[in-house]
């Protein structure tokens, strides 16, 4: 029985330090200079600084900050309005909307990726972060989460409400918005991480500095024909991962539950 | 006037729905059919000769082998290190909450970002892997530029990146399991290992199924890496369906073979839905 224990403590820890060592060893590689493994070699931020003087990495990490916010804030706008008529209204074709709706959980715009460029450059959009935005900002999985959320709130609040004179919107701001907060969180989360991380859709619509997300400019800057040295790409490799890794590692326990959250359609 | 409410509060997501996802579904059929419009010709209808192009061409033959390949490579090694990692982390262990962690960190970095640290491993005058190997006296091996391991080491990555993330839903599940039945089982003297194959795994069946699909979807889905580590070469062994995609609509500029290997992506995720779809329904029966 004890033997069977120290077996289980040592195949956890055996598994973590396979699991940590490449991350690990990337943040090892970017404070040290050189490509050989020396584990006495000294710390240095020379690749950050030459990494940094070598790409906008600056610029790329404001305009990624930029696409997840409005991303965001429309995602939010659209989907709670959507997802209130979808739960609490009975209008006309609701049930066949409702199901092209969730179409788009399974068939993302990025799967569409040449018919939603042509489009984009037909409303002249391309090259913009309005545009690596746009497509998303409808998004079948906030508008399925939060109808979710809405249906489980009792009907006689929202009648309450009316009674006292609230409006629909009204109502919505003061009963269905609060007392939705933990899926209005999960979602963020989701969609936070899925857009920073997004490439191919950026990759295809972003031409210039001002506009590519990091990710597009980390592929750019690591690609093997622009022979940059290995330290450097470390060092831009986490850079680009740092802020969503320092979220994460603050908000932890958030993030898995939203995670288990959202994935339990 | 409250009907208008409905239709007026989905406006504008079903626009945006609309320009985004419907019409460029139906677009994209029907461009299928066509040929490209060209300066010396107009569109003409073509038929079903863009779908019998497809089924001889070997870049697209060999494009959803790797696709099935992929699948086969991943999604049961996650699943089975998924499950591992999560019975690991549900006993006694020190530093439980580090370990968790470790194991799902990978999930949340994105994917370009995990091409780039493994791309340390495999590259072939000092990646670590062929360090190691040199170690123990052997030549080391051009990992993506050789057609047998460039695939398997994509596989590796998505492995890698994806366990952590399959493991928080087998974590939920395992804490959700009915105690009383391993409290009998105890009493009854079963051991762990029968325990886990009479009790926990069957019971862990609807879990399973749900990160199968899942993972099916994104193994179909998958492309970053490519662009990093291997763009679809050497000799199209990294070359999957959306990358091909990608390539035949912006780097050869055949729109209309695009718009069909789109189909073909679009069917092979509706299959998969409609399956998913299903499994949820029958578990809401059950239950």
């Amino acid at each position: 029985m004890k033997f069977m224990h120290y077996l289980q403590v040592t195949a956890t820890w055996l598994l973590a330090i396979l699991w940590a060592f490449p991350l690990l060893y990337a943040f090892w590689a970017a404070f040290h200079t050189g490509n050989h493994f020396d584990l006495f070699s000294s710390l240095t931020l020379e690749n950050f600084r030459t990494a940094m003087s070598q790409a906008p990495f600056l610029r790329y990490m404001i305009n990624t900050v930029i696409l997840v916010t409005i991303t965001l804030a429309a995602q939010l706008f659209l989907c709670t309005f959507a997802a209130y008529a979808f739960a609490r209204i009975n209008f006309f074709g609701r049930n066949i909307v409702f199901f092209l709706v969730l179409l788009q959980l399974m068939i993302t715009p990025e799967i569409l990726i040449m018919k939603n460029y042509q489009i984009l450059s037909n409303i002249g959009l391309t090259n913009t972060i309005l545009g690596i935005g746009l497509p998303y900002m409808a998004s079948a999985f906030g508008i399925f989460l939060l109808r979710q959320a809405f249906k489980t709130i009792p009907k006689e609040l929202e009648d309450a409400a009316r009674i006292e004179g609230s409006s629909t919107l009204g109502i919505l701001w003061k009963v269905y918005i609060p007392l939705s907060k933990p899926t209005y969180l999960a979602y963020a989360l989701v969609s936070i991480s899925y857009h920073w991380n997004n490439f191919l859709w950026p990759l295809v619509v972003s031409s210039s500095k001002t506009v590519r997300p990091i990710t597009v400019g980390l592929a750019i800057f690591a690609s093997p024909e622009t022979g940059v040295n290995w330290s450097v790409i470390s060092a831009a490799t986490i850079l680009s991962i740092a802020p969503l890794l320092a979220v994460f590692l603050l908000f932890q326990k958030q993030f898995v539950n939203s995670f288990l959250y959202t994935g339990i359609k | 006037m409250k009907r208008l409410y409905g239709w007026i509060f989905v406006l504008p997501a079903f626009i945006l729905l609309s320009v985004f996802t419907f019409y460029p579904i139906i677009a994209t059929l029907i461009d299928s059919f066509y040929s490209d419009k060209t300066i010396f010709r107009p569109r003409v209808f073509l038929g079903f000769e863009n779908y019998h192009h497809l089924l001889h061409d070997p870049v697209f033959i060999t494009t959803l082998l790797n696709n099935f390949l992929f699948a086969l490579g991943t999604v049961p090694a996650s699943i089975i290190l998924a499950l591992i990692m999560a019975l690991l982390v549900s006993q006694r262990t020190p530093a439980k909450g580090l370990i968790r962690l470790t194991y799902f960190t990978p999930t949340i970095l994105p994917m370009i970002a995990v091409a780039n640290i493994w791309l340390f491993f495999y590259t072939p005058q000092i990646g670590l892997f062929n360090k190691i190997i040199g170690l123990l006296g052997y030549t080391g091996i051009n990992w993506l530029g050789n057609p047998s391991t460039a695939l398997p080491s994509l596989m590796i990555l998505t492995i890698w990146k994806e366990a952590g993330f399959f493991m928080i839903f087998y974590l939920a599940a395992l804490q959700s399991l009915p105690k009383e039945l391993y409290e009998a089982a105890g009493i009854e003297g079963t051991s762990n290992w029968s325990c886990f194959w009479k009790i926990t795994f069957p019971l862990l069946m609807p879990t399973t199924f749900f990160i199968t699909i899942n993972a099916l979807i994104e193994a179909f889905r998958f492309v970053d890496p490519i662009f990093v580590l291997t763009k679809g070469g050497p000799d199209n062994a990294t070359n999957l369906l959306l990358y091909y995609i990608y390539e035949t609509a912006f780097s050869f500029l055949n729109h209309s073979y695009a718009a069909t290997l789109t189909v073909v992506l679009v069917l092979i995720l509706v299959v998969l839905s409609i399956i998913q779809f299903g499994v949820i329904e029958k578990r809401i029966h059950y239950q």
